[in-house]
């Protein structure tokens, strides 16, 4: 299963999961990805390889996507 | 089956539209940070040596004067060092710290570390990566850049805009986005100090002090 996962101050806060085959689950966790995106959020994948890529879209075929909040210098 | 969502790699960081007006800090950049930083030490510096060496020349009784010269040459890069290593300061302690929010957060940000990497983040509260421009040791409201070879380090003020979240999650914050385009992270973030390494590692806490070590030994690598 696939995880949506958000940076907020309990830790983290698990908000869905979906599975490639399952396609309802996969469009409620995009829903809800678009939905942390308007308030601010930034979409993290974690892609196979190990890498991190900015996604405006909720990807199917990954295991994790975070959620965000911008940096900025200090 | 949802249909694949198209990548497009390397995405430049986001935040990086707030700094429009920075160059990209990239290679070059770096290194012309550091012929900078290097000859501004060196125009600080040297008057205050030679004022010394001339004072003594001219009367050796005004030996304490020289002293004094030769104290403020030693002063100011040291200065700009501590400046310098203050990004990864732990912030101050708040209510709650160490609580059900700091426990998961920092169960969180152990997943997106290696097992080494986790050990010495649990110790010194910095975290190492391995990018393309040297060893990056990631606080909580900074992060210290080891370039390859391990003499030079430059140091970067930045921090996660949401003031409130627990400190394993800035750590974490910092790091995802270094992850994600480490260029555009060393531009987002502010560039306070580029310096010899053993002037950054005198002026950081003890715990601290094993983490820069262990960067630089990668740094070497």
């Amino acid at each position: 299963m696939a995880r949506l996962v958000r940076l907020d101050h309990s830790g983290h806060t698990e908000l869905a999961e979906w599975s490639a085959g399952d396609r309802l689950s996969y469009e409620r966790a995009a829903e809800l990805f678009q939905d942390q995106l308007g308030v601010g959020y930034m979409g993290v994948a974690k892609l196979a390889d190990d890498s991190y890529e900015q996604v405006k879209e909720l990807p199917a075929d990954v295991d994790l996507v975070m959620l965000r909040r911008p940096i900025a210098g200090g | 089956m949802p249909e694949a969502v198209e990548f497009r790699p390397r995405t430049p960081l986001p935040e990086r539209q707030d700094v429009w007006w920075r160059r990209p800090l990239d290679e070059s950049g770096l290194r012309l940070r550091e012929r900078v930083s290097a000859a501004y030490t060196a125009v600080y510096c040297t008057p205050l040596i030679a004022a010394g060496v001339i004072l003594l020349a001219l009367e050796p009784l005004l030996v304490p004067v020289a002293l004094v010269s030769w104290l403020h040459a030693w002063v100011i890069p040291e200065l700009f060092a501590h400046r310098g290593a203050r990004v990864v300061k732990p912030l101050p302690a708040r209510a709650g710290d160490g609580g059900g929010p700091e426990r998961a957060a920092r169960g969180f940000l152990a997943d997106l570390l290696g097992h080494r990497e986790r050990e010495l983040q649990a110790t010194s509260g910095l975290a190492l990566a391995r990018a393309g421009l040297g060893v990056w040791l990631v606080g909580e409201a900074g992060a210290l850049l080891v370039r390859p070879g391990g003499q030079r380090v430059h140091c970067f003020c930045a921090r996660a805009t949401d003031p409130a979240l627990p400190r394993s999650d800035r750590i974490a914050h910092l790091l995802l986005a270094l992850r994600q385009d480490e260029v555009g992270f060393a531009t987002v973030a502010n560039h306070a100090f580029a310096g010899a390494s053993w002037r950054v590692r005198r002026r950081l806490e003890l715990v601290q002090r094993p983490a820069l070590a262990a960067a630089r030994e990668l740094s070497r690598l």
